[in-house]
Formats: C-alpha cells, structure tokens, sequence
C-alpha cells in the first residue's frame, strides 16, 4: 500500500471541493472494501476524504417514498422500523449480505460503490480490463464460477456482488447525487453499468459527484409479500451464486404487479422486466413462474464454470415467487 | 488412576482474554519486519532482478535474493536441510534462480515497520526465462509422468483384483480437491541472532523440537545454540508439522541485517508457502457375496507433489486394514507438478482414501440392499487384516452401536428420496473413521516443590487439542496434587524432548512420558515418606511404593489412611526446596504383538432443497473410540473442531488454480470457504471411552486424525440418501445438486 494523504472535512461542501480538486483523491466511508483494494494494490488512491463526518446518517419518511441517506450503516437500515415494515426486501437483502461485522461499518453508499470480487481483479499480476484497460479479461476462459450469465461483453463478465442493491432495483429506488452543480436524480436500475467495452466503468456517476441518498418508493401493496432469496456456497458470509428479490402485488390470486430483480447474474443488479410484464394480471401459479423464469434466462449465456447458473437462476427465481 | 474434576482448558483463561501471546505477538527488541515477495511465473528462472528502488524505498534495511543471500551452510551438502515430508531434494530458498511454483519465495525485504516492508515490496521487480508449467492434474498419467521407486509398487493382497469376480460389486471415481489447513493463526517467525553461532526463534510450529532440528540442520549449528519457542500455536491442522522455506527466509533476513527480523505470512502466502491437502483422483473397485461379504476391494489413487519434493500420504492404505478382505489390490501414484509441496493435513491419507472406500461401501450396502451398518459389521476385523495381529484395543462395534442409537439410525426409511422436511429432502448417512494409534518416544520432567506446587516439563507443542491440559490431568492425577497446583509447561525447545504434534500421537506418546515420570517421582516421595517418623512402623517399611496413594497433597498407605504427612512437611523435613526427576518413556516391547487404531463413526442427518441445491447439515453423531479420554472438554473440543473441518471438507472446501496461469484464484478467505456458525449444528461428540492399557499406560489413544476421518463421506452418503444422487467429486456444493 502506498502512502496516501487523509482528510475528513465537516461538511458535504467541503468534500466535494476537495474531490474536484484532487484527480487521485477518492471518498472513504466504511472502508471494507477499499481498505482491501488499497492494500492489495488495485487501486492506489495518493488521498482518501473521509465522509463520515458528513451529516448523511438518516431514515426518513418522506410523501410516497422512505429516504436514507448515503452514510446510513447497513447493519442500521437492515434493522430500522421503519424499512423492515415498508421496504422488507431490503432488510432481507443487507441481512444476506457479509457479515455483521461488515454491515456495522459499511454504508449505503459504500455498498453500491463495492467493486466487483472476481479473482482476476483482484490479482494484480493477472489480465484485467477492469482494473487496467486493455490486458484481456482473465475470467473469460478462466474460473468464473462466480461469474455473469446476462449482459456480459467479451471485455468482462464480471457481476455487481451487492445484495443490497439487488432490493433497490426491485424496488424502484432513485439515487441522488451532488455535485458542485447542485443535485440530480438517476433511477437506481440506471446507476451501475453493463461493461460493454469500457468495463472500467462500475457506474454512471460522474467524476466530482457524491451520492447523498436513496429515495425508495414506499408502495404498500409490496410490502406484503416480499422475499429475498440468495443462494450461496455457505450459509453466510458468502457471495452470491444467485439471489433474486421479489414483490408481488397480488389480489384474490391474481398478480397486479411483480418486481423482480436478480443478483448474481450480471455486472449491475438485473431487473427481470420482462417477466415482470408477463407475470402482471397472470395468476399465481406454478407454470406461470415456470414461463417467467423461461422469459428471464431468454439471452443468458454460460462461461463454462457458470453454466450452472443457467439452470439455478431459473429455479431459484421459481422457487422465490413461489415462496413470496 | 483418577483424574481430578476440574475439567478446565487450564491455558483456557489466557487464550480468550488475549493474555495469552501467539508467535508474531511476542516482542523482541528492535525488531524488524519481513516480508516475502512471491514469482509471478510457476516455472522457469529469474534472469533479472531490480531492487534498487525497494532498497531506497523509506525504512528499507535490505532486500534479499538469490544473488545476495547470506549462504546457507545447510545447502552445501545438494540435500534437504530442512526435513520435508517424505523425501526430494528440497526447496533451498534463496539459492538460485530456479522458479518451481507461481508463489514460490524470490525475495525478502526487511524494514523497520511492517508496512513499509510490504510497500517495498511491491517495489522489487524481477524478469523471468519463462517456461512451460503444468498446474493441470487431469495431466496425471497424460504428459506428467508418475514418480516411480519401491514405494509407488502395487500392493497386492489375495488375488489382484479380486472383487471383479464377485456377484455384487460397485467401481466408481472419486476426487478430492485441494484443501489448504488455513489455521486461524497465520504463519510466522520471528529470528533473534545472537552471533554467528547462535540463535533464537520463535515459531509458529506443532514440534519445537523438530523445528530446532530442521533449523540445526540448515545452519549447522550445535543443538544448545538453537532455542526454538512455540508457547501457544493458534491451530496448525499439520501445516506446522514442518520447517518451511519462509523460516529460513527470516533466519536470513536476520543474519544478513544483524537484527532480529518478524516475518508473518499473509493469507493468501498461507495457500502457497505452508502446504495443503493433495488433490487425489481415487478409483475404487469393490466386489462381495450376495450376503455382504467383502470378496475383494481394489483402491487406486493418483495425487500430486511439487517439482522438488515428494509428499506421499498413502491414502489408498485404509482399504487395507478397515476391513476384513480376503482380496485387496492397492494402487498410489504420485505425479509432479509445479505447484509447492503439499503436507499433512488433518487425517491424512485416511481423510482422502475414507471418502472413496466409506462412499462406495454405502453404494454396495444399496446394492445388496443391506443396512450400511450390518454391511460394516458382516466385514468386521476382528485381527489386522494386513498382519493377522491382534488389536490392543478395539471398540468399533460400541461406537457403531453408541451413534446409532443416539441419532435413531434404525428409524429412518433407508430408501432414497423417501425422507422430506416440508420441501426439503431429508437424508441420514454414516461413515467411519479409521487411524493408527501410535506411541513414540517422549522425555518429561517433574519437579515438585515445597510449597506444595508441581511443576511438568516437555519440549511439546498445543496446537489447540490441549495438550496442557490433558498432561495436567494426568500429572495431578497420579500425584494427587489439585490441577490447579499444577503447571504444564511447553512449547520450549530446551525443554527435555517431547514429541512433534501430529498423527493423533501426542496424548500417548507424551502422556506416558507424563505418568512415567510422575510415578518415578510418586515412588521418590514415598521413599522419603518411609524415613519419616509418623510411618516408622514395619507395616510401612515392608510396604510398596504401590501401597501408596496420593491424595489433596498428602501421601499414606492406601490400608491406613489415618496416617499421612503432606508432601509440604516432607520436603521441610528434608531440608529440600523441591524434588525433581527426569524420565524417558520409549513405548513398550509388549505393542510389538500387537496393533492399535482408534475410530470415530460420523453419523450425519442432511436436509437438501431440490430446487437450489442447498445442503444444509442437520445433526451430527460421532462416536469414538479414542480408548480412554483424559480430558472430556478439550477432547469433545476437538472432536467437535474435526467434524466442523469435515462439513468444510464435504461442502465447500476447494483450491483452485488457474491452471493458464499456474497460479492461485481463491487464496482468500472470502472465495476459499470454510464453515461459518450458520453451517455447524449441534454437534454431539460420544466416546466409547474404554481404555488401551496395552498401548500405553494412560489408555489413551488419540482423537485428532478421526474426528475428520469418514466425516466428508458420511456427508455424501446422506446426501445420497435424501436425493438418490451420488457425489463423488468434493466438495458438493449446490451446483453438484441440481
């Protein structure tokens, strides 16, 4: 790890200058997965603005929608009144995710910024197009059991490991993000990338900006039916092999509305539109689950250490609505 | 022989307040720190190395290399100073620029801080001639050729082959992958030079003794100048069975800056620098009569070792002695890959070869439709199958009988899928463990002083079974002086020799050590005990120093316990401060006659989701027969802690490398599993608990190896019986399943 300079201003202000002023600069709030990077050489930023001062630790609710602010500790969104009653999908999604010693430190905002955990990221000696631009994409033949099965490029089949992030698609979050502008508002679904051929690019947010909050839609016909489910090599503290998050609106046994969004499959959270459209006005039923998952898997593509995922996916997203 | 109540870790209270000091926590003077950078290539040779900018680099006192090494003395001879597992010539650190492994050692930066030894580090730049490697085991008996001498002959019992003739028989492959033992504790050394000559080392080892002899060997030095500490050891698993290059790194780094030098591995060097467990391809073939009687079992193996050294663990020799057969044909081939030499690991050979013999003994148990008990039983050894000797001890049945009962074996329905927890499939499954009981030679001294407190001695390591502990039990029980007036005391190499941790051996080997030298002590005392006068009667003096018992501090005639005097008083009345004795214990001529095993049979419930594949394990049986149990916490401890390897080793445990590359993908604990708490139950650890008095005076045979041993495939056999899917490739994870 090499030196770095350390700063912690005291106001949002003050960060965003000191981020814009500095091209190596980088913000650090829980620091679980930077702290890593840094010490294994992946990324070396020359200095780290600590945002933990900023007064970014809140759980509102607002008209329509909850918000949380960017600093929010997983471990306290996860177990706040308020979401477990609202937003149950995403108490269930940070509660699968690390451990509890991770989700005490690390924050929303930290969460949707983690970098990808594939092997060949990480090792610095290893190909990487994410890490350096332009050596080849080691997971590509290598081991990539972990890897993408949907909207990959040939660039990177690297996936987003959040669990969180997964919920927040589901749920039509919005994220906002500060700038020396002023604010502007992304869909959470628009925020993390596909690689394409610029895989050295996680997310949409730009460089001098700060995200401030999530804003998520308090819509209470999804909060009573509502499951995370995510498979793993082990009961905790494991990746996920594949995780889908579901909602359903149902009345009588018809379904009014489903939000459905896999983890596990692909470089950004994957929203399962389609089988969302199928699914709505469908009864609940077996071999209507059985028909989304078909439509989810329709352009998934396997890797060869992955291509079980081709069939846990759909089993796991029938097993999910099955199960809500 | 009784052994006092207090069943306390004694050491216990000091390991979980952190008073207790593992290896890289002791603290030298001035000490400086190492840190080790690894090839990026798996074979060739350096043909340059850059180490100017690390040299200038802040806080850099030197970068070592094979171009500017101190010399090892050791190297000189062309063989391996430092004892390997099973024989080649070594890995001589420093010593050219040869690279055998992606990993393997090329430099040691030694700076005033940790951190600035790791960032220089990264400064040391090398160019490589680049050869082809061969990191791919499917390779095994392709392009590698398979070592060849009289240890790799095939081993033929009865007729080769023999279960091919039988009605009824079963062959199948089986693999298990890499393992790497990942003790908690990472590895460590830290090198004290006290001149050329002599020199002081902490290190994270399972035998201080074996570790001074290894460190001797490398820098020819005499015995009483190598002082070897290893107070606490936080786990080892046999990755600290032996000397490895990163020691002899630090011993360099020390010598070359002339100052003591720390050297800590990080966890990813623990894949590459310490061992690990064999990938081993097995086949098995295995044939008998309608009725279940074995006719014939053949076992093959390939497994792998580095370019430079052999490691042979033997682990198709299980189907030589488990059971009674008359036909056993066993195969090993070991083959050479550019990868670093793999060791012990916890039940070795038999952890491996078990998973094959005890999966396919179920799948024949199906296949004869038999209860995969009263198969095991139709073949029990009621001699070595091998030698036709007779057991010292033998409790397997009991233990068959002790986990049957307790997990209600006979009320399952046997058939496969038949079983469900709402939508889960429910599977029981069972296997068994088998390792040698051994005992070596061990020297303990006990001193016992004035104020009533006794002091025990021996060149040993606790790796975590506790040692201590169980060697207190045993002092204290003899000597009728509480535990807590007992003190243990290890882990130092000037201590009189104890034996190297490993093999399930330590409670026999040092245990009678241990009573030897606390009956010759015991016998001492009474000596001094007939001078005295509240004894002088004739009775007393025609009386045995077995007539004696010790008890609460006090000697007296075990017929007349009105008169006693306290050890205390005997000693003042002597004028002596403490008394003291030394003794050797070397086994006994009587085992010769004889052989001695112990066992753990694994009973194992699962419940597995057929749609995602999930395994959840349920509920855990073991029943052992260890023969006595010294110490019923720290054995249970350690049964536990086997079972709790075994889950890893039957659900998640897998190195992998990439094999472009040479080079490890999982060297982490967040890609390499091992269990959490969310994937262990409630485990319930049994003992037979019935002593060897043949094997040593203790009774005790040896827990450590078993309590793994069977486990991984008592997994797969419940798992077999909730799906009706037999795995035979470690570690099932839930893609295997759907």
């Amino acid at each position: 790890m090499i030196n770095f300079d350390y700063i912690k201003p005291a106001t949002q202000k003050a960060a965003i200058d000191a981020l814009n002023k500095d091209a190596t600069s980088q913000f650090i709030a829980g620091g679980t997965n930077l702290v890593d990077l840094m010490k294994r050489g992946v990324v070396s930023p020359q200095k780290l603005i600590d945002i933990n001062n900023l007064p970014l630790k809140s759980i509102e609710q607002q008209k329509g929608f909850i918000r949380i602010g960017a600093l929010t500790l997983n471990s306290d969104v996860a177990e706040h009144e308020l979401i477990r009653k609202k937003l149950p999908l995403l108490s269930q999604a940070l509660k699968a995710g690390a451990s509890p010693q991770l989700r005490n430190m690390a924050t929303v905002g930290g969460n949707m910024m983690q970098r990808t955990r594939c092997p060949y990221f990480y090792d610095t000696t290893m190909p990487c197009n994410k890490r350096q631009p332009g050596t080849g994409c080691g997971a590509l033949k290598g081991y990539n059991r972990m890897h993408a099965i949907l909207g990959a490029s040939d660039k990177c089949i690297a996936v987003h490991p959040s669990d969180m992030c997964v919920a927040l698609t589901a749920l039509d979050a919005t994220v906002v993000i500060s700038s020396r502008k002023g604010d502007r508002r992304i869909p959470f679904a628009d925020f993390h990338r596909l690689p394409g051929t610029t895989p050295e690019k996680d997310n949409n947010l730009q460089r001098g900006e700060m995200i401030t909050a999530i804003e998520v839609p308090d819509n209470n016909e999804f909060s009573k039916k509502a499951l995370y489910i995510k498979i793993r090599d082990r009961a905790s503290y494991a990746f996920a092999l594949i995780s889908v998050a579901a909602a359903l609106d149902i009345k009588g046994n018809t379904i009014q509305n489903a939000r459905l969004a896999m983890g596990g499959v692909a470089h950004k959270p994957w929203r399962l539109t389609g089988a969302e459209n199928f699914l709505k006005g469908k009864t609940a039923s077996l071999e209507n689950f059985n028909q989304a998952a078909a439509i989810s898997m329709k352009d998934a593509k396997g890797y060869g250490y992955n291509n079980f995922k081709l069939k846990l996916a759909p089993n796991t997203i029938v097993q999910t609505l099955k199960t809500v | 022989m009784g052994y006092f109540d207090d069943d306390d870790r004694v050491n216990g209270k000091a390991i979980v307040t952190g008073k207790a000091k593992f290896i890289a926590e002791h603290e030298v003077a001035n000490v400086t720190h190492g840190v080790i950078v690894g090839s990026t290539i798996a074979k060739g040779s350096i043909t340059a190395m850059d180490t100017k900018t690390a040299e200038r680099a802040p806080g850099v006192l030197a970068v070592i290399t094979h171009l500017n090494s101190p010399t090892v003395p050791g190297y000189d001879a062309g063989g391996n100073p430092v004892k390997g597992p099973t024989g080649g010539k070594g890995f001589q650190v420093f010593n050219g620029p040869a690279i055998y492994f992606n990993g393997q050692p090329i430099a040691l930066v030694v700076a005033d801080t940790f951190e600035r030894a790791t960032y220089a580090a990264s400064l040391v730049k090398s160019q490589y001639q680049k050869n082809e490697h061969t990191t791919n085991f499917d390779e095994a008996g392709k392009s590698v050729v398979a070592l060849e001498d009289a240890r790799y002959k095939d081993n033929i019992r009865g007729e080769v082959d023999g279960y091919k003739n039988a009605p009824v028989k079963i062959e199948a492959e089986y693999v298990v992958p890499i393992e790497v033992h990942n003790p908690m504790e990472l590895h460590a050394t830290i090198a004290l030079w006290e001149g050329d000559d002599k020199v002081i080392v902490y290190e994270k080892t399972q035998g201080v003794k074996s570790s001074q002899r290894s460190i001797m060997n490398a820098f020819k030095l005499k015995e009483e100048n190598v002082r070897v500490y290893a107070p606490f050891v936080g786990g080892g698993f046999g990755s600290a069975l032996r000397t490895w290059p990163h020691a002899i790194a630090a011993l360099i780094g020390a010598k070359k800056t002339g100052k003591p030098v720390k050297l800590v591995l990080s966890r990813d060097q623990m894949f590459t620098m310490v061992g690990y467990r064999p990938f081993t391809k097995q086949k098995i073939g295995i044939g008998a009569t309608a009725d279940g009687k074995l006719l014939g079992i053949t076992h093959e193996a390939d497994s792998i070792t580095s370019m430079y050294e052999v490691f042979n663990e033997r682990s198709v020799d299980v189907s030589r002695f488990l059971y009674a057969c008359p036909n056993v044909t066993t195969r090993y081939h070991v083959y050479p890959f550019n990868v670093s030499t793999p060791t012990w690991m916890r039940g070795p050979g038999e952890a491996t070869g078990t998973f094959a013999l005890e999966s396919a003994l179920d799948e024949l148990s199906y296949a004869l439709n038999l209860d995969p008990i009263e198969l095991r039983l139709r073949n029990y050894a009621e001699t070595d199958p091998q030698n036709g000797k007779p057991y010292s001890s033998k409790f397997l049945k009991e233990a068959y009988q002790l986990g049957a009962d307790k997990i209600g074996w006979k009320n399952r329905d046997s058939k496969p899928l038949s079983m469900k927890e709402g939508e889960w499939m429910v599977g029981y499954g069972m296997g068994t463990g088998v390792f040698g009981a051994g005992r070596g030679t061990a020297k303990a001294l006990a001193r016992i002083f004035a104020d009533g407190t006794l002091l025990v001695q021996s060149a040993v390591s606790d790796s975590g079974p506790g040692t201590a502990t169980a060697m207190t039990k045993i002092a204290s029980g003899i000597m009728g002086i509480p535990g807590n007036k007992v003190t243990f005391e290890l882990g130092d190499s000037s201590l009189p020799p104890g034996p190297t941790q490993g093999g399930s051996t330590t409670t026999s080997t040092l245990g009678s050590a241990v009573y030897d030298v606390s009956m010759a002590l015991k016998n001492k005392l009474v000596e001094l005990a007939k001078e005295n006068s509240i004894f002088h009667t004739t009775e007393i003096h025609s009386a045995k120093a077995e007539d004696f018992v010790l008890e609460n501090g006090n000697i007296m005639l075990a017929s007349n316990r009105n008169k006693k005097i306290s050890y205390t008083d005997l000693l003042k009345q002597n004028n002596l401060n403490q008394l003291e004795v030394t003794e050797e214990s070397k086994g006994n001529e009587e085992m010769k006659k004889y052989v001695a095993y112990s066992y753990a049979v694994h009973f194992v419930k699962v419940l597995v989701h057929p749609a995602t594949g999930v395994v959840k394990i349920n509920r855990v049986v073991t029943a052992t027969d260890g023969g006595k149990i010294i110490s019923p916490k720290t054995a249970e401890s350690q049964m536990i802690g086997g079972v709790v390897g075994g889950i890893g080793m039957a659900l998640m445990e897998e190195g992998v490398i990439d094999n472009r590359y040479g080079r490890w993908v999982n060297n982490n604990f967040a890609d390499y599993h091992v269990p959490v708490h969310a994937d262990v139950p409630h485990i319930e650890a049994l003992f037979v608990n019935k002593p060897d008095l043949i094997l040593n005076p203790t009774g005790a045979k040896g827990i450590g190896e078993v309590a793994l041993i069977g486990f991984a495939a008592a997994v797969a056999n419940a798992i077999y019986h909730a799906t009706g899917k037999r795995i035979r490739e470690l570690p099932i994870t839930p893609d295997k399943l759907i």
